[in-house]
């Protein structure tokens, strides 16, 4: 029985031999792999076991990380959460986390090798270790204004606000929004349901629409034909223009109207600035058809166009159309057709003609701070290139400020404040009702300390639709609360 | 008969290795003690006594009752008990602290118990050397063997006393106490197999047919395996018990082969556990889960879920790496069970690769020791019953850390001496005290030939 049993022995080798290999694949091969699973609860016993940092607006923590008795030390608590989502993003134990929660974890957690030293110093007090903080660049009073004003059409629809000289985002609304402190509960139970509720909800309340949502701009867009036109040399200001009811579209049957079927001057001539103040469609279809497609994509991505930001969340490219026929192209001119924009996009053409023809990349945070309150990181404003001429931005900033003083875009006016603005009413076909837009900055005679983007999806679900009559109010409470008038 | 020197050299050699076992079983208890409270334990020199006192007797015991027993068998044992013991110990600590944080009941602490258990295991390991002095006596006891085990196996499926515990029936209950009869069961199935096959050998040797080079057995003596393959299906079926059945059916098909050292006893046990393994597939719900876990351990439908045990358990050795967080400083109470089934991913997690291989390597030396006793002993009987204990260890050890590892699929069994369980600790000391007396046998000098004339001796046929 001795061979069997030594042939046992060598096969008994043999699968312990097995174990130690596998142990060894496990604990060396695949150690980093399993450590950091994002399934792996240690990783978030870790994480919930520092005090995350505060995010800021202004002095004021907008989120904290409060104490609790719980498993899991620290719960993560928004106040006015869902007036900040957009910008903070949620924190959860289940779905990870999103918008400055995720892009700036790393310093929120403690964990950024910015803080490294800190770190080290921390395990040798024996000190608690803690996140360090992120200040945003939002204005509390522009942010309250706009998600109000939205809140009070009743319907969907976001604000952007940015400083034109420094490109910080002054207000990021989105509407209707979801207040984070739903996914940041310590029981998974609850969050699980609450996250598949507010995703399950038609409205999309956590749709960051401000970033992530195209819409057709409307008549908006007629401020970057307008721009391409005065950039093209062959334009001024005071250029007539085609003053018809209508314009016959090239290759189709069909036409382009202006908004009340009439000549866009009585008085029989009209110049590029009328043509701006009431928003005349033939006008400017026929600006895009002298121009050619080229030079409005040209000029639309001189402003941005497709091309996403990170802000530091990523948005998604605003769309200019890539080969547009004639119809098509008169169509783009006037933000039609296959043009689409976010309100991020929207306010910063606004702020590049604001601010001199130079466009500045658009920002969020404005600073990294560390526990001990030293400034880790503070962002400098960075040019992303020059939209158009001074001298153009200058003669757009004078024809936009007659459509708030004597155009359409009258509800966006100030009390001792010139304002610039230009409206917008973005058909969507299939028989829904049109979005309203309003764009504009102040003030528009000296250095602009505002340029806002205002969009209202499917007009509010109000029976009458404009730009003026919906948006520019609240563009207005935006550029008032900045100003602080 | 002269006791030689050597009986005397092998108890000094397992002094030495004691002391070695105990310091290592103290050390991780003192570590313990410094990562949750910054201080030694309180009660450590009582603890470290008691553990001195119990395996002393043992070693006294074994100086009395077998001298020329293999010296590395008993240290081994203690080790893997004491290691066992700290860890368990550590994961009382950290239940206890979550329950505190928590606000609930803090659970009754399972290390006293398993402290109890082992004195009694350690008391009955001494019973068995007094009483067994010779193993040979037991195959008196084949076929009582026999059915006690299988009165043993049966029992949990008893109304009133049985009890289902995680989905397995493999429990009863009496008068408050909780006990697992596989664990004894296994030891009395593994006298039967021995006493059996001893038996019945020459018959299931013989060669039936030829097939492809391979000598069948006759039909007619496929009686014993298919019945052993049917009552591990049983196991399985109404105990739910995926591991016993697995352990009792190879350790079978491995005697088996020993005894009549025909390889085409390997091939039919294969080929019915293949088919056994299918069946329980197709058949049953519970085998399909465990299967799928195995496989699809991450997918997201599976990892917060069925499997969250073994992931979290896999994530734990992964998070300890090659050195581990060390004793008292990882997060092994985040894995359901980490006392009993999944205490293998607690070492793994908290002493490393390195930790969980010393591991290892120490039940393979305890297996290896029992085999070499198994090959030195001159009887048949010996040589059955001490392969089939020292292989049962193996097996259950693969099965275990190959499950919880990821290498084949979960079962549910439990580490011999390490895991929390009285039954299961005082079985395998009864386990390693039988193989103790056998290498007792083994190892005895034979008697001196100026005592016996070499005229007289009886010819000795020796099988090897």
């Amino acid at each position: 029985m001795n061979t069997p049993l030594r042939r046992l022995s060598v096969a008994v080798l043999l699968l312990f031999g097995l174990l130690l290999l596998n142990a060894n694949y496990l604990q060396v091969v695949r150690a980093d792999a399993l450590h950091n699973d994002r399934n792996n609860s240690r990783l978030i016993t870790e994480e919930y076991s520092r005090e995350r940092g505060p995010i800021l607006v202004g002095e004021d923590p907008i989120t904290t990380s409060v104490e609790t008795d719980d498993d899991l030390r620290y719960l993560r608590t928004y106040t006015n959460g869902e007036l900040y989502a957009p910008a903070t993003g949620f924190y959860s134990l289940v779905y990870g986390a999103s918008g400055v929660e995720r892009e700036r974890n790393s310093v929120l957690a403690g964990t950024d090798d910015s803080l490294f030293v800190r770190r080290i110093i921390d395990t040798l007090t024996g000190a608690q270790p803690k996140g360090g903080s992120v200040k945003l660049t939002l204005d509390a009073q522009a942010q309250r204004a706009a998600y109000r004003g939205l809140q009070r059409t009743g319907g969907k629809g976001s604000v952007v606000a940015i400083d034109p000289t420094t490109g910080a985002i002054l207000a990021l609304v989105s509407s209707p929004s979801y207040d984070p402190n739903l996914l940041a509960s310590h029981s998974t139970g609850e969050v699980t349901r609450n996250y598949e509720q507010l995703s399950s909800d038609r409205s999309r309340p956590m749709l960051n629409r401000a970033l992530r949502q195209t819409y057709p701009p409307g008549s908006t867009f007629k401020i970057v034909t307008a721009a391409a036109a005065l950039e093209s040399g062959t334009f001024s200001p005071d250029s007539e223009v085609r003053n018809d009811p209508e314009l016959d579209l090239p290759l189709t049957d069909t036409t382009l109207p202006n908004f009340d079927n009439a000549p866009c001057s009585s008085s029989g001539a009209a110049t590029l600035t009328d043509a701006l103040k009431r928003s005349c469609n033939v006008a400017f279809g026929q600006i895009g058809l002298d121009l050619g497609a080229d030079a409005l994509r040209e000029q639309a991505e001189k402003f941005g166009f497709n091309e996403a930001f990170e802000v530091p969340m990523r948005s998604v490219a605003s769309r200019f159309p890539e080969n547009p026929d004639e119809p098509q192209t008169a169509q783009s001119a006037i933000g039609q057709f296959d043009v689409r924009a976010t309100p991020l996009q929207m306010a910063m053409v606004a702020a590049a003609v604001a601010n001199r023809g130079v466009l500045m990349e658009p920002y969020l945070v404005q600073e990294l701070i560390a526990p001990d309150l030293s400034v880790l990181d503070s962002t400098r404003p960075r040019e992303l290139g020059t939209a158009v001429s001074p001298q153009t931005a200058a003669s757009l900033a004078q024809m936009l400020t007659a459509v708030v003083e004597d155009g359409t875009g009258t509800n966006a006016a100030i009390d001792g404040v010139r304002v610039a603005g230009k409206t917008g009413t973005a058909q969507q076909g299939g028989g829904r009702p049109p979005h309203a837009w309003f764009v504009s900055f102040a003030p528009s005679d000296t250095d602009s300390q505002v340029a806002v983007a205002v969009v209202i999806e499917d007009g509010g679900g109000q029976p009458e639709v404009s730009g003026n009559l919906l948006a520019a109010p609240i563009a207005q409470a935006v550029m008032r609360a900045v100003l602080r008038r | 008969m002269s006791r030689g020197g050597r009986g005397r050299s092998s108890r000094t050699v397992e002094l030495i290795l004691l002391v070695f076992s105990l310091a290592t079983s103290m050390a991780a208890y003192a570590a313990v003690g410094l990562a949750h409270d910054g201080a030694l334990p309180a009660g450590m020199l009582g603890y470290g006594g008691g553990l001195a006192l119990l395996f002393g007797a043992a070693h006294v015991a074994l100086r009395r009752l077998a001298p020329d027993a293999d010296p590395v068998l008993l240290p081994a044992a203690t080790l893997i008990n004491g290691l066992g013991l700290a860890v368990i110990h550590r994961l009382d600590l950290a239940y206890a602290d979550r329950a505190e944080a928590l606000g609930r009941e803090v659970p009754s602490a399972a290390a006293p118990a398993q402290l109890t258990w082992t004195a009694v295991g350690v008391i009955l390991f001494v019973v068995v050397l007094v009483l067994v002095r010779d193993h040979r006596i037991l195959q008196r006891f084949t076929y009582t063997a026999m059915l006690a085990g299988l009165v043993l196996l049966l029992l949990p499926l008893m109304p009133l006393i049985g009890t289902t515990i995680n989905g397995a029936r493999i429990w009863i209950r009496v008068a408050g106490f909780s006990f697992q009869p596989g664990e004894v069961a296994k030891i009395l199935l593994l006298i039967f197999f021995a006493g059996y096959l001893v038996a019945k050998r020459d018959v299931l040797a013989l060669a039936g047919r030829r097939i492809a080079g391979i000598d069948l057995p006759r039909a007619r003596d496929l009686g014993p395996v298919v019945v052993t393959w049917v009552a591990s299906l049983g196991v399985l079926v109404f105990e739910r018990d995926l591991g016993t059945s697995l352990l009792f059916f190879g350790v079978f098909v491995a005697l088996l082969y020993v005894a009549t050292e025909r390889l085409s006893w390997l091939l039919i046990g294969l080929a019915l556990f293949l088919s056994g393994s299918f069946l329980a597939w197709t058949l049953f719900g519970h085998v399909r889960e465990r299967v799928d876990i195995w496989l699809n351990a991450f997918a997201p439908r599976n990892v917060s879920d069925d499997s969250y045990q073994l992931v979290q358990g896999l994530f734990g050795m992964g998070t300890g790496g090659l050195l581990g967080a060390g004793l008292g400083q990882g997060r092994p109470d985040i894995v359901p069970y980490a006392q009993t089934d999944f205490i293998v991913a607690a070492i793994g997690e908290e002493l490393g690769l390195t930790g969980l291989m010393a591991v290892l390597v120490v039940y393979a030396i305890l297996v290896q020791r029992g085999l070499r006793s198994a090959i030195a002993v001159r009887d048949s009987f010996g040589k059955l019953l001490a392969a089939g204990l020292a292989f049962s260890v193996a097996l259950q050890v693969f099965v275990v850390v190959g499950g919880v590892t990821r290498l084949i699929p979960l079962t549910g069994l439990t580490m011999p001496f390490l895991s929390y369980g009285g039954s299961s600790l005082v079985a395998n000391w009864v386990l390693v005290a039988l193989l103790l007396r056998i290498s007792d046998a083994a190892r005895r000098p034979a008697p001196s030939p100026s005592a016996v004339s070499l005229q007289d001796a009886r010819t000795q046929v020796v099988r090897l």
